[in-house]
């Protein structure tokens, strides 16, 4: 990490405060989503319901896909600064093509997971910045989305309609689709063998090379994985939105850094945590709009609530390390 | 040979070779017509991308993970302080300017504080920081007046013998940046510090203060850039800086400044953001549509940074 304040050594401390400072550390998340919760509560109970989750999380579920795309970039060392526009080519795709001729849809969206992994490749062999080739091709996706649909409409897939108004007896839709992706995703970068050398791209590249391992594979795969969950996260928004718009997805890329880092991920050293970015999206697409709806502060700020969000929780965080060191 | 060798050493020369060469094209497929014109409309405009490209090299040269991503925000907002205080009377634009350079310098410091307060990577520093501009700016600028005063809007469109005068400032203002770089502690400085800020600080910088001077000054000059632009279009908007997000950081890379910190060059900055308005022109004249023309700018960029390389992080 290059912000490191030179000189600061780690000072020795008595294992037990800081073995509490870590757990405090990696309940952060699940902290601050349960103070955004208690506030809306506290502020109109009657939200805090079946119903009541299904109207606020209603975008939570585009939100978290798009954060855990933004994580496994993340997790090698990289940033993907065109999963916004990503996500909106995603969604004009899904609301025509996918629609009137399935088979071009599906071969369309497969394509642009490979031009991800391609990416990768390209990144790791040319060594290049990946904030710079992503950023280029953020106008890429946006040009591609205004191609296919250059004024906003088209029409979602039925059976997509279908999938994302579904609702399960007892836990709201968004919560349970939530807890699967946090599932699924933990399980396989946190608990298989080949998640460990994924996670160790980021954390020691030299290390894993001299072990034998393809570092150009992993940022492939890294790479891949983006891709794939940006397009299932452009999916299930025009799941959602019912009809696309080139635009529609670009506000994702700031929020899904943001959800990662909330989360408790770290931009070096492949540390990231699944669930907890997907408590990072629930919090922001909480904190975002219905906590300030109800608390009466003008749409204006909502972008404002997420900095300050960002800023709060990395502050907190700040504060739990010194107790750690 | 030598001259030849020297081509290949100095690779920001690239980056004028690629606006002559987009420039050439557009001539000849005009026929020769509007060459000169288009020389001073790209003079123009480019202006805008070299005035906080030289702010974000400064910025990238401290090291890796060093960028200001709170540039776009940063000139919403200072082109909205600027017309506000100017508030469409010739004999506030001084005032107008510093007003802008403050609240710009503002910002930056603001970033350099989060980032050192809460030792959190300069990206989500500025990113968090940019959050919450961008809302006091919508807010702010909401039935504000955002017409520029007509001596203003004036001065910024104004040309000597067909160069803009602007553009002559800025190449001033570039020469003076390249001395401070080259000659000056600052910028000897900030180029030790990219090259490692360990070995830097253990030789005796100032790391904190010089970190501390580059991102103000990086936001300085968007915010100074935020006025310009509200002058030169006729009027400020919130939206006004979001091009120069790419702009910047791509003009710094094209121009044969070194993302892993430690190098960096300012004619370059001029080359490749005279390249990227030329570009964009180029496109305009071929009459592609707005879709093709961010297709093609995006592959073009992620082209030239594919074919200039990446250098071997020194991590």
């Amino acid at each position: 990490m290059t912000a490191i304040v030179p000189g600061t050594v780690p000072k020795s401390s008595p294992r037990g405060s800081g073995a509490r400072a870590r757990m405090l550390r990696s309940l952060l998340p699940a902290l601050s989503l349960a103070l955004v919760l208690i506030a809306i509560a506290w502020l109109n109970p009657r939200a805090i319901s079946y119903f009541g989750f299904n109207l606020m999380l209603n975008l939570a579920i585009p939100i978290a896909l798009a954060t855990i795309a933004q994580m496994f970039v993340i997790a090698g060392n990289e940033l993907d600064l065109s999963i916004g526009t990503f996500v909106g080519f995603v969604g004009c795709v899904t609301a025509t093509w996918l629609r009137d001729a399935p088979l071009i849809g599906v071969a369309v969206l497969l394509g642009s997971i490979g031009v991800y992994a391609l990416l990768g490749a390209l990144i790791h062999l040319r060594n290049l910045p990946s904030i710079v080739v992503t950023l280029g091709m953020s106008f890429v996706w946006q040009g591609l989305a205004i191609l296919i649909l250059p004024k906003p409409g088209g029409k979602a897939p039925d059976w997509l309609l279908a999938i994302m108004s579904f609702k399960p007896p007892y836990i709201p839709f968004p919560i349970l689709a939530a807890l699967i992706i946090a599932a699924v995703v933990h399980f396989g970068l946190m608990r298989t063998s080949y998640g460990v050398i994924l996670r160790g791209s980021g954390g020691n590249a030299a290390a894993l090379r001299r072990a034998g391992w393809s570092l150009l594979r992993t940022k492939i795969v890294l790479f891949a994985l983006t891709g794939l969950f940006g397009v299932l996260s452009g999916m299930a928004l025009i799941g959602i939105t019912t009809s696309a718009d080139a635009n529609i997805g670009n506000g994702y890329t700031l929020l899904s850094i943001a959800g990662v880092i909330l989360g408790g991920g770290e931009f070096v050293g492949g540390r990231v945590s699944p669930i907890g970015a997907v408590i990072g999206a629930l919090t922001l697409a909480l904190a975002a709009s219905p906590l300030l709806t109800f608390m009466h502060i003008p749409p204006d700020w909502q972008v404002a609530a997420n900095g300050a969000i960002l800023i709060i929780v990395l502050a907190a965080r700040v504060l739990i390390s010194r107790r750690e060191r | 040979m030598a001259s030849v060798r020297m081509l290949f050493e100095k690779p920001w020369l690239w980056s004028f070779v690629g606006a002559l060469l987009v420039w050439a094209a557009t001539v000849s497929f005009t026929g020769g017509y509007g060459a000169g014109g288009m020389v001073t409309a790209a003079l123009s405009l480019a202006v805008f991308t070299v005035i906080v490209g030289v702010g974000q090299m400064f910025v990238i040269t401290l090291g890796p993970g060093n960028v200001d991503l709170s540039l776009p925000a940063n000139i919403g907002l200072a082109s909205a302080v600027a017309m506000k205080v100017m508030g469409g009377s010739d004999s506030m634009i001084l005032v107008g300017l510093l007003a802008a350079l403050a609240c710009g310098a503002a910002i930056g410091a603001i970033n350099y504080l989060l980032i050192w307060a809460l030792r959190i990577p300069p990206i989500i520093a500025t990113l968090s920081a940019s959050f919450i501009i961008q809302s006091v700016d919508i807010s702010y600028g909401r039935g504000l007046q955002i017409k520029p005063p007509p001596g203003f809007a004036d001065f910024t469109n104004w040309q000597v013998l067909g160069i803009p005068a602007l553009a002559i400032l800025t190449v001033l203002f570039t020469i003076g940046a390249a001395l401070a770089l080259q000659r000056m502690i600052y910028g000897r400085s900030v180029l030790a510090i990219g090259q490692n800020i360990r070995a830097a600080w253990l030789a005796g910088v100032h790391v904190g203060r010089i970190r501390f001077l580059t991102y103000t000054l990086c936001g300085a000059l968007g915010g100074i850039d935020g006025a310009l632009l509200a002058g030169y279009f006729r009027g400020a908007n919130v939206d006004i800086g979001n091009e120069y997000l790419l702009a910047s950081i791509a003009v710094v890379v094209i121009g044969g400044t070194s993302v892993a910190g430690g190098k960096a060059n300012v004619p370059g900055v001029w080359g490749a953001g005279l390249f990227l308005v030329l570009l964009l022109t180029m496109l305009n004249t071929f009459g592609v549509s707005a879709g093709v023309r961010l297709v093609l700018t995006g592959l073009i960029i992620v082209g030239v940074i594919t074919a200039a390389g990446g250098e071997k992080a020194v991590r």
